[in-house]
């Protein structure tokens, strides 16, 4: 009992400062001038701010963590303890929301904090009076803890959806700008109009995604679970058409995208196209063959600067003035040697050990191309000027997003193909038991630099491709943070898994550069994500599954609250989470 | 207990013709620093035969077996495998010859589905070569399918059902973990197979199988086997040679009745006062 009041204690506390925090950094106050959800049809000017709402969402997944089963329960907690927790920490949040609105209201502190000022109270408040007003924000934070609580308690499809249903309406409120020019340009202002109102997403609009979403995702899982169940065979013809016709229906909208979406949406994809190949890249090096490289920005500065110089007429010492197709095999083979070379020496270290060694090597190559010594050929800080477009692809995002694509679709083919064959299991082999790979006739000198040489081979078709796309590249454009991002991605969207590279990808890089108008908060909510991901999902948004998994989602199932079909790495008990 | 076979004349160390032995030891040893782990160890292996390595803790036997296998190379010695000197040949070179081994702690790749780890067992027969597999050519393809079916009947033959093979190696009982283990040896179509302790930690009906399973590996697939055994009942019942090291060396060798009456052997294992008794 004791541990219990603990545990509601603790989360009341963490609901509380996370609102506080939320309000103190300033998020509430410049979030608002986004506006998620229009309410004119109810309340006269009526409109949800994002700022507004940021707190209790807040709220809503630290109700649902503090309402979570724990790992070793002695007793099952009752349902109607795991509400109390939920709320009682929904409702420290009110508490402290309020509180924080009546000191901002108060012009108190505000030469400490600077961004408890009054306008933070009128935001906080909703324009009320303080009374009813800090009622209200007390009232709002235990409502979020019940909710969130109460998801807990959803047997787990149920749970599952109503998160999807939840997020489809957030996202699709957040991308409002983005949304509104796609829908624009495929002409259907009609649908515009329907969605959304005075920049942000329409009641009635929300409810029906909201429906089709968590529809969509109940359908499609029970009839999975239905198919389990042996019916399989018979549709599987089917099915597989089925898969083929969705495959076509992607290919052809993935060849209209840049005519869909326009200019600034285009270069946001050709970016995130970039981190693809990146990311599939470094993937067979840390997925697949388990080599843990913090320096894959090594390479992608390999090819950026290789193309730089064959390419560039203004390159300074040798500017051959290939074109960029030319050059493109030259920069893949001085790649991939460099490759091997940064390969061989680590042959023998593991682990730790080797990740150190290569995030040296990443900053090695970081600092050569920018240093003196080397200035007369790559131009030291001043870098490559006037490095041409991929002809007959031009600098445009509409136009290079082709080849990039082109070329994530190769890498994603390779990786599967190797995934999937004696070089793929050696790999795998390696990365599980090195010396029982050995055992079993796997060379795993020659895989290591196998898969650095294949690594490396990627990465530096992406740098190229950002060389090409961008015409001028400094030394500083190849840091840490690539690398780093790089990683972060894939293990985001879940380690050895092609198309969670693509969704990490599209998380980690899409998403900030979508919402540039949280620039300032950008790494603040990067960290937080990869904190809260590591959490409660280490295995990644779409963690690899083996056929086996598959095989077994019925039972899964069928055990109660299944987060997820058997992932490998989960070390959680079942439980429906908030969370993506 | 289980062999049936009347064990054969059994060559004096020393004395038998190359012809006759798989593998063939000669004064091995092998020092870590001052201590030495093996010294002066003489070995062989009959060809189709079981032959056991048996002595106290910390007698040496893995080290031994690593040497056999690649993973130690003997500080002087020779390790001769059909008549070909083996040593500081590589793991997987040594595996390519046709020496396979189990480990005494299971070593599966336990995040691989238990088909996967045999099909790993088989990379040394597979010709596939890496941009062969990339673009998925039909030689590739054919030899890849050929592969499962080659996993498929060695899961069979240890004795692991159809349907585990989609579950990850290191959800399976221990017992199975063994006999996969065994499977990804086998998968290499070895001509000697090393077993270190196979039946360690296993209750004594799974240890009866297993003993039943290893004599049929040897009958069925014209096997020699060379086993490290604790288990004295195991030992004595299967192994039709046995080795007996301590402190390092070999103290005793022969047939299983002639080796458990071996004074030497009862002190190393229960102790001076014991022989004598």
């Amino acid at each position: 009992m004791r541990g219990m009041l603990g545990r509601i204690l603790l989360f009341g506390v963490i609901a509380g400062v996370a609102c506080l925090h939320l309000g103190m950094v300033g998020m509430v106050g410049s979030f608002q001038e986004r506006t998620v959800l229009d309410l004119s049809m109810v309340v006269e000017d009526g409109g949800v701010g994002l700022g507004f709402l940021m707190p209790f969402l807040a709220i809503l997944v630290i109700a649902n963590r503090a309402a979570a089963p724990r790992l070793q329960e002695e007793v099952p907690t009752g349902p109607g303890r795991r509400l109390l927790s939920g709320t009682v920490a929904g409702a420290a949040g009110g508490v402290a929301l309020a509180s924080l609105a009546l000191l901002a209201d108060s012009n108190a502190a505000a030469s400490v904090l600077v961004n408890a000022r009054p306008p933070l109270a009128n935001i906080l408040w909703l324009g009320l009076e303080p009374v009813p007003g800090s009622l209200m924000l007390v009232a709002g934070g235990t409502l979020a803890g019940l909710v969130g609580s109460a998801l807990v308690l959803l047997p787990g499809l149920a749970a599952r959806a109503a998160i999807v249903a939840g997020l489809a309406v957030l996202l699709v409120a957040l991308l409002e700008p983005f949304l509104s020019v796609i829908l624009a340009n495929v002409g259907l202002e009609f649908v515009e109009d329907l969605v959304y109102a005075r920049g942000a997403l329409q009641l009635p609009a929300a409810v029906v995604i909201a429906a089709l979403a968590g529809g969509a995702l109940y359908a499609g899982r029970s009839g999975g679970a239905l198919r389990g169940r042996g019916q399989a065979l018979a549709t599987g013809s089917r099915a597989n058409l089925v898969r083929w016709a969705l495959l076509g229906v992607a290919f052809v909208l993935l060849l209209l995208l840049p005519q869909i979406v326009g200019r600034r949406l285009s270069d946001v994809v050709t970016q995130v196209g970039l981190f693809v190949l990146l990311g599939l890249g470094l993937n067979i090096v840390v997925g697949f063959a388990g080599l843990l490289d913090l320096g894959y920005v090594a390479f992608y500065a390999v090819g950026a600067y290789t193309v730089g110089v064959f390419t560039s007429p203004g390159s300074p010492a040798f500017a051959p003035g290939l074109p960029f197709w030319v050059s493109l095999p030259f920069v893949i083979l001085l790649s991939v040697t460099i490759g091997l070379m940064i390969g061989a020496p680590v042959l023998r270290l593991r682990g730790d050990y080797l990740a150190i060694v290569t995030l040296g090597f990443g900053e090695i190559a970081r600092i050569l191309v920018g240093s003196a010594w080397l200035q007369p050929y790559l131009g030291g800080a001043q870098g490559i000027t006037r490095i041409p477009p991929a002809e007959p692809f031009e600098r445009a995002p509409e136009s290079v997003y082709y080849p990039i694509l082109a070329f994530c679709v190769v890498a994603a083919l390779v990786a599967i193909s190797l995934a999937n064959s004696r070089v793929g299991r050696a790999w795998n082999a390696m990365r599980e038991d090195e010396s029982a790979a050995e055992a079993s006739g796997v060379n795993t000198i020659v895989y290591k630099l196998l898969a650095f040489a294949i690594g490396a081979a990627i990465g530096c078709i992406a740098g190229a491709f950002f060389s090409a796309k961008i015409g001028t590249i400094f030394p500083n454009s190849f840091n840490i943070l690539i690398s780093i991002n790089t990683l972060a991605l894939i293990i985001l969207g879940g380690m050895g898994n092609i198309a969670g590279v693509i969704v990490g990808a599209l998380v980690l890089v899409g998403l900030p550069e979508l919402l540039r108008e949280f620039e300032a908060y950008r790494l603040l909510i990067y960290g937080a994500v990869l904190v809260a991901m590591m959490l409660l999902r280490p295995e990644g948004l779409l963690p690899s599954r083996q056929r086996a998994a598959e095989l077994h989602e019925e039972s899964e199932e069928e055990a109660g609250e299944g987060e997820q079909p058997t992932a490998p790495t989960s070390r959680k008990p079942a439980e429906a989470s908030i969370g993506p | 207990m289980t062999h049936t076979t009347a064990p054969r004349a059994v060559p004096a160390v020393g004395t038998s013709d190359a012809a006759d032995a798989i593998l063939r030891a000669d004064k091995v040893t092998i020092r870590f620093g001052g201590l030495v782990a093996n010294r002066d160890i003489d070995f062989v292996v009959p060809r189709g035969r079981i032959v056991s390595l048996i002595g106290p803790n910390g007698a040496g036997k893995t080290t031994f077996f690593n040497q056999l296998t690649g993973m130690l190379q003997p500080t002087s010695g020779d390790i001769a495998f059909e008549g070909e000197s083996i040593v500081g040949l590589t793991p997987h070179v040594i595996v390519e010859r046709g020496i396979a081994r189990t480990f005494q702690n299971i070593r599966l790749f336990g995040a691989m589905t238990v088909l996967a780890n045999v099909m790993v067992g088989r990379h040394v027969r597979m010709k596939a070569p890496w941009w062969g597999s990339m673009l998925r050519l039909p030689g590739v393809r054919a030899e890849e399918q050929a592969t499962r079916e080659r996993a498929r009947e060695l899961l069979r033959l240890v004795g692991l059902p159809r349907r585990v093979e989609d579950h990850w190696a290191k959800n399976l009982p221990y017992g199975d973990q063994r006999r996969l283990e065994i499977a990804r040896a086998l998968a290499s179509d070895p001509k000697l197979l090393l077993l270190d302790e196979p039946t360690a930690g296993m209750n004594p009906g799974e240890t009866a199988q297993m003993t039943r399973l290893i004599g049929r590996l040897r009958d069925d697939l014209n096997l020699s086997i060379l086993l490290i055994e604790h288990d004295m009942k195991v030992v004595m019942g299967v192994s039709e040679e046995i080795t007996v090291l301590d402190y390092g060396e070999r103290i005793a060798y022969g047939s299983p009745e002639e080796v458990r009456r071996d004074p030497r052997v009862i002190e190393a294992y229960l102790g001076k006062g014991a022989a004598s008794a």
